[in-house]
């Protein structure tokens, strides 16, 4: 593909790099590098305890790590907290969405960068840009929602984490960094985040989406790479693995 | 907007429930309630109680309470009749002090919040008896008495007359300052970043965090605001009444909390009206004036009232929840 050519090329948007964590002597990860380059899905698998979350929290500021490195576009980076990491547009999606459940949607989508207009005690949140940038933003990631003042509470878990990744495209991520975004939804509720997922993959945004189930992500993935008890067992390109065998990798059937 | 969506919103309930009060009045009290001085005896029964409960909302849709209102009430009269009457200030510093002071009580009661993460309700309980026992305290100790009067005495007081204690016919003052305090109120909550910030902080103070919201200054600034409400309440007070009582102010701190369930404000925070407890101030002032234009014993205000606090509430509830589940 010629887009490999291209990635090949420049260096990944966000990659760890020989990354280790221990907890109280006990080791969370070992040595795991995991790349994530422009306009790809990176999937990072792994069963409960593997390893995963450490790693996400580290490349989101979270923890830092005890060895290895962080890199953006090849030069090394370092998160001293998650503000400092969303500045530098790596963006986690939480499984557990922080939104605020009886706002409206817009002041969600805004909230704590809410645009203004006027000035001194006149100014005032420019309310019809709001409204209207919240719906065009949503648009975007596949989302028609025309009354955005409805309360955050009354959307699907789809519709949530769609407004929860077109706020942080808004706001200029590069890097989203998606845990378990399928988790609690059903099938249809799925297929619209998948539907997300691709359309800013598309726009060249940087994925990494985290999963415990390889059949959620081996349709949508570019490369795999399997965690089991804190060590990357298997990096995989999709062309050469199937979901069974990514299965039989994290559940480490196959002797590794 | 479909008429159930309309109903939903937080604070248009609570202009039926208004309306409903108004007409069940307006049948059972008959012409001296529908009348202009029957409306001027409730608008300015309201006015008060109208100016807190619309600071009381804001902090409540933050996420915390101020059970020190009333006593802060107390207070700011009686310092202000203390510097001008005891201590020989001219009134417009003394009105100065006291605002000072006040928004001081604010700061400390939200510090203490926000820094001991104790929840509000003992921090400003504990406030609600310092500030009460302190008003007390301080007058016996410097007049030996507990009601001061002769505020008219004092200079600047004709000034002050006009501005909180002037009369349109039948309508007090009072009335002006509740209007100007719900609109300025209304403004913040829904027209600015301030107001979302509110919102936020009530409703989900993790994800407003993580958002950058300043959530404890949010919270800070609206303890002051609640506390500078009282002031303005002491102010209002005192010069009409040209005195102060230490004991002024008492029980408002749980009316204003009802007056803010009434218009639908959520006691668990992220969710209200501002004009919904203005209007649910006015629901007291028309409890109170109507049973007393009825004839009923005044004695009954208070049963009547409670039954309309819990029948609003579980009113407020059903619509909440029907306007924010999943559709």
């Amino acid at each position: 593909m010629n887009a490999d050519v291209a990635t090949e090329a420049s260096p990944p948007l966000l990659e760890a790099s020989g990354v280790s964590k221990r907890f109280d002597g006990v080791r969370a990860l070992e040595d795991v590098s995991v790349a994530v380059p422009a306009g790809r899905v990176t999937c990072l698998l792994g069963d409960n305890g593997a390893g995963k979350s450490t790693l996400v929290k580290i490349v989101t500021g979270v923890y830092g790590a005890d060895a290895g490195e962080i890199r953006m576009e090849g030069e090394p980076a370092r998160f001293d907290s998650p503000r400092e990491a969303i500045d530098r547009g790596v963006v986690p999606v939480h499984q557990h969405l922080a939104v605020v459940p009886l706002m409206s949607v817009w002041r969600n989508f805004w909230l704590g960068a809410e645009p203004t207009r006027g000035r001194g005690p006149l100014r005032r949140i420019d309310v019809g840009r709001a409204r209207r940038e919240t719906r065009e933003s949503l648009a975007d990631v596949g989302i028609e929602i025309e009354d955005v003042d409805r309360p955050m509470a009354t959307l699907s878990g789809g519709e949530r984490q769609a407004v929860a990744i077109a706020r942080a495209l808004h706001r200029g991520a590069r890097v989203l960094v998606l845990d378990e975004p399928t988790a609690a939804l059903g099938v249809k509720q799925t297929g619209i985040v998948i539907d997300q997922i691709e359309r800013a993959r598309d726009r060249g945004v940087g994925i990494l989406l985290v999963t415990h189930a390889p059949h959620d992500a081996h349709p949508l993935g570019d490369r795999y790479v399997v965690l089991r008890r804190g060590r990357a067992i298997a990096e995989r390109a999709r062309e050469e693995v199937g979901v069974e065998e990514l299965s039989r990798l994290m559940a480490g059937q196959d002797g590794a | 907007m479909s008429p159930g969506a309309l109903l939903s919103r937080p604070g248009v309930a609570a202009v039926v429930g208004t309306v409903a009060v108004w007409a069940l009045f307006a049948v059972v009290a008959g012409p001296a309630f529908r009348s202009v001085s029957g409306a001027a005896a409730y608008l300015n029964a309201s006015a008060a109680l109208g100016i807190l409960a619309v600071a009381v909302a804001m902090l409540m849709i933050a996420g915390e309470f101020d059970l020190s209102v009333g006593s802060v009430v107390g207070f700011a009269g009686m310092a202000l009749l203390l510097l001008t009457r005891h201590f020989g200030w001219p009134l417009w510093p003394a009105i100065g002090a006291t605002v000072a002071l006040s928004a001081a009580i604010g700061l400390v009661n939200g510090l203490l919040v926000v820094r001991t993460r104790l929840p509000s309700f003992i921090v400003t309980l504990g406030s609600l008896f310092v500030f009460r026992g302190l008003t007390i305290g301080l007058a016996r100790h410097f007049t030996g008495r507990t009601q001061l009067g002769g505020l008219d005495r004092v200079e600047g007081y004709e000034l002050a007359r006009v501005l909180f204690a002037a009369d349109v016919g039948p309508f007090r003052a009072s009335i002006g300052w509740w209007i100007a305090f719900a609109a300025a109120g209304a403004w913040i909550l829904h027209r600015t970043r301030s107001g979302s910030w509110i919102q936020a902080s009530g409703g989900s103070a993790e994800a407003a965090r993580e958002a950058g919201v300043p959530v404890d200054r949010t919270r800070v600034s609206l303890f002051v605001a609640t506390a500078l409400a009282a002031c303005l309440v002491a102010v209002l007070q005192a010069v009409r009444f040209t005195g102060a009582d230490a004991l002024r102010g008492e029980l408002q701190e749980f009316r204003a909390i009802a007056a803010a369930v009434i218009g639908g404000t959520l006691l668990t925070g992220g969710y209200g009206s501002v004009v919904g407890a203005a209007l649910g101030a006015l629901v007291f002032g028309m409890v109170q004036q109507g049973i007393v234009i009825t004839g009923v014993d005044a004695d009954w205000f208070q049963v009547f009232l409670g039954a309309v606090l819990v029948a609003a509430a579980l009113f407020n509830d059903r619509l909440r929840r029907r306007a924010t589940e999943a559709g």
